[in-house]
């Protein structure tokens, strides 16, 4: 028999107002098993673990229910309390009295009803535990980056910094992400490549840093410490270390039309191409869709003039094995489509133009060399109109927009429109806007300059239609303050498109079995106390792919997803959790339901065995569970048909205990 | 606001399928219509007096029979607040107040004037006859 202490927590008023603690603490002290009975205002305070710990002590406890707030909040703490006086913290049960009781309760007799029952299952459940010890497992002391935009590069650079190790999967054939295709950056109004190209030099020369470009990540297997990872880097058709990236070939190549993607498609680069001048690796890339040698075996141009010897066109893709003992998701973000806004005419005029592609036109390596032209006839834009919002904030239909805000807009339309004016004082700029949202260091009076300094028409109100009508597009929209509708002849259109996440992250955070919310972003462990990690062991969460986020939140997220490596990796072994599933061989027939619904790929199954009754021996197939692999998910103990699955710490004959102190 | 304009709204509400405050105040009704300038008040206005229980103007302006029942603000909408149904709610509203008093298929012809669309005789007709 157990010897049992119960505790019963006020958290101040937030369980003790609605629920009668001292009858509480009085009713649990008959449960079978129970010795010790009483109740605080705090229990996590140090004077309330001190009762805990005494009260182990002098009671000679073997088990205790801690009625309190979500195991979430303080399991870790009163497990931590248990052990320091001696008791196994497996022998610890929280009865969560405050998120799922007195929080969703305003009747004290109902609260106090449901506070017992739910104290009487964890006592329930005590009575049925057994100290559990976890076991260790080593670190690997390596980590993977996927994603090698600002938010990865400046993780991976931390890491390396730290004297780790540190890879980068990257898709696009350089590093660099979206930060590489801005002009200048609010709120300073530097120039994106002069901050970020040294960053990328210092990531190619970093002895603990590898780049594998043009590849992605096809499988993940393991847990926190030791990740077994493959990554695929797709043929590029030129050797990476022979290639010195000189870009004739990239000139030579007679197949001129192929949309050049850095620029958006406003543009044309060859097959073989070198996506711009600073890129990192600067290896060029064979576009296996457009060159003339890979579709039909005619040309060869990109071999014959490479003095270093580098075009390889048998190259084939290649997989790479490797551990990793933590990984960072870094897969950022992109501009939604604006396929679904025909009242903005995108597809119908190719002067409707997204904020990203007004960046490149405003670039000097982009695709008009800086000069602001209008992408149809090259003419100089004097009538441009900004619209804020098209895509977020859009709660009608979720095919076409998003709900949430995309956070970065408002600033740099303000960013756009004040260069604009400050470089072209002839060009009128209107801006319209749902709200400005501009909180952020020096960020609202940055948007105050656009307004007071440069003369830029702020005006409250939505663009409802454009409709080209010659060389013009006539914008039609509504001036709320002035309570009047607008018809504007303007040049040039920009469209502060939503963004959204990569549409490769899905699949990743499915390899990763990270969590993600209804839009894709990853999800944080905490909110507020935990933001940079995933809930999965091991997965941490850098720049826009955790959310919309500007270059300096990116920068400081990615700093403390570093941090956050950095500390993992500094460990030697890592405590397991022991509450892992274990199946009974005598039981089990060797059906592999459980390795099917397995996620963690933690279950193998061996041969073993057996002694009949009539003395003779038999093998069979039977499951085994890897304990440093399970992750105590559950899901083999309730498919497996025969019942020999189960959980340390949550066996089927504990769960039933408390179903059963439930339903009395 | 008093029981009566409460009652009002609740029944505008009601019969529109419209849940005003889902109104984020964009605009873009109001960019979208094409009928804005001969309002008075304008579609993100409906949608805002309505809400705050300023229906009285509303049922004594000329802009309830202005409305082309396009329903583009509809399409438009970022919040699927669907203005041109509470502008019919509120119509509806109006001729409630007005009792029997339905516009005649017969009256049709003398209420014609030249700029008056297509669509909006269409949709009047439809109001107004039994
Ligand atoms: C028009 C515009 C203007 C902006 N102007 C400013 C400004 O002035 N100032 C400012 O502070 N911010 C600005 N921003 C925001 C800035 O671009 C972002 O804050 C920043 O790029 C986020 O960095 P990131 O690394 O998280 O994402 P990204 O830059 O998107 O980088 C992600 C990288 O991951 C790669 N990747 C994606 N999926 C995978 C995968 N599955 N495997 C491997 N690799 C993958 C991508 O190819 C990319 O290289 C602007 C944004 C836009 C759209
Ligand atoms: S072989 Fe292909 S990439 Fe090389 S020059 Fe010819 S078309 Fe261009
Ligand atoms: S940041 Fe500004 S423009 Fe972008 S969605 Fe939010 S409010 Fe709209
Ligand atoms: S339905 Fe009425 S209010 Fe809405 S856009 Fe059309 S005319 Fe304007
Ligand atoms: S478009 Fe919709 S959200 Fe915007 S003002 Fe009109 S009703 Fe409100």
């Amino acid at each position: 028999m157990q010897r049992i202490g119960v505790f019963v927590c006020w958290c101040g008023s937030n369980i003790a107002g609605t629920v009668d603690v001292q009858a509480v603490s009085e009713a649990l002290k008959n449960e079978p098993g129970v010795v010790f009975s009483t109740n605080y205002q705090y229990m996590c305070s140090q004077a309330g673990q001190d009762i805990i710990k005494n009260a182990i002590k002098e009671h000679k406890l073997t088990g205790m229910v801690v009625c309190s707030c979500s195991p979430r909040m303080h399991e870790a703490t009163f497990r931590k309390t248990a052990a320091a006086a001696g008791l196994n913290s497996y022998m610890v049960e929280i009865a969560n009295i405050r998120e799922q009781c007195s929080w969703v309760h305003k009747d004290m007799q109902i609260g106090t009803e449901k506070a017992i029952i739910l104290g009487k299952a964890a006592i329930a459940k005590v009575n049925l535990n057994a100290p559990l010890v976890p076991g260790e497992s080593p670190v690997t002391k390596r980590a993977l980056v996927i994603g090698g935009g600002i938010a990865g590069i400046q993780t991976a650079l931390d890491i390396a910094e730290a004297g780790f190790p540190v890879d980068i999967v990257e898709t696009k054939p350089t590093i660099g992400g979206k930060m590489a295709q801005l002009d200048k950056t609010f709120p300073t109004l530097d120039c994106a490549a002069c901050i970020l190209t040294p960053k990328m030099v210092d990531v190619a020369q970093n002895e603990n840093i590898r780049i594998f470009s043009y590849s992605e990540v096809t499988e993940v297997k393991g847990f926190v410490g030791n990740f077994d990872v493959k990554i695929k880097k797709k043929a590029r058709y030129v050797k990476e270390d022979v290639c010195t990236g000189c870009g004739l070939c990239t000139e030579k190549c007679p197949q001129k039309k192929v949309p050049n993607e850095f620029n958006l498609g406003m543009d044309n680069r060859r097959a073989i191409y070198i996506p711009f001048a600073q890129a990192v690796p600067k290896v060029a890339t064979i576009d296996p869709n457009a060159c003339n040698m890979l579709k039909n075996g005619k040309c060869g141009v990109c071999a014959k003039v490479c003095a270093a010897g580098a075009i390889d066109y048998k190259q084939q893709d290649e997989i790479i094995e490797e551990k990793y003992g933590a990984i960072v998701a870094a897969t950022g973000f992109n501009p939604i489509s604006m396929d679904k806004f025909d009242e903005y005419a995108y597809n119908q005029s190719k002067d409707v133009i997204t904020s990203l592609e007004f960046e490149r036109l405003t670039n000097a390596a982009g695709p008009s060399a800086g000069k602001l032209i209008r992408p149809s006839d090259g003419k100089h834009p004097h009538t441009i109109v900004f619209v804020q919002c098209v895509g977020s904030r859009c709660a009608a239909c979720a095919e076409k927009g998003k709900e949430y805000c995309s956070k970065i807009c408002c600033m740099y339309t303000a960013k756009h429109a004040m260069l604009t004016r400050d470089k072209y004082p002839d060009t009128e700029v209107y801006v319209f806007y749902i709200d400005v949202r501009t909180p952020g260091k020096n960020f609202d009076e940055f948007y105050r300059r656009a307004v007071e300094e440069y003369g830029v028409h702020y005006i409250k109100g939505m663009v409802g239609k454009v409709a080209p009508e010659g060389d013009k597009l006539m914008v039609q929209a509504s001036d709320l303050l002035a309570n009047k509708q607008l018809h504007i002849a303007a040049d040039l259109v920009v469209l502060a498109a939503a963004i959204e996440p990569d549409k490769s992250a899905r699949p990743l955070a499915t390899m990763l079995t990270a969590s993600m919310d209804t839009n894709d972003f990853f999800t944080e462990a905490h909110p507020k106390l935990r933001p940079v990690e995933s809930p999965t062991a091991g997965i941490f969460l850098s720049g826009a792919c955790q959310g919309p986020k500007d270059i300096p939140e990116t920068v400081s997220q990615a700093s403390a997803a570093a941090a956050k490596v950095i500390g993992l990796l500094c460990k030697d072994k890592l405590t397991g959790n022991p509450c892992v599933a274990h199946s009974n061989e005598l039981m089990c027939n060797g059906c592999s339901s459980c390795e099917r619904v397995c996620p963690y790929g933690a279950i193998t199954y061996i041969d073993k065995e057996f002694r009949m009754p009539d003395r003779t021996t038999r093998v069979r197939r039977v499951a085994s569970v890897n304990p440093a692999v399970c992750q105590g998910c559950g899901a083999c103990t309730v498919a497996c048909p025969s019942g020999a699955m189960d959980l340390n710490g949550f066996a089927s004959k504990q769960i039933m205990a408390e179903v059963d102190a439930i339903c009395k | 606001m008093n029981k009566e304009t409460e009652n009002l709204r609740k029944e505008i509400v009601r019969i529109s399928g419209v849940n005003p405050v889902k109104c984020m105040r964009c605009g873009k009704c109001s960019a979208t219509c094409p009928a804005y300038d001969e309002m008075e008040y304008h579609p993100h206005q409906f949608v805002y007096m309505v809400e705050s229980g300023d229906i009285e103007p509303l049922l004594n302006s000329k802009s309830l029979y202005q409305c082309l029942t396009c329903f583009a603000c509809v399409d438009r909408c970022p919040r699927g607040v669907e203005p041109a149904k509470l502008v019919e709610a509120v119509r509806l509203a109006a001729v409630r107040k007005q009792g029997a008093n339905h516009l005649k298929a017969d009256d049709i012809p003398a209420l014609l004037d030249e700029d008056l669309p297509q669509q909006a005789i269409v949709s009047a007709f439809r109001k107004y006859s039994k």
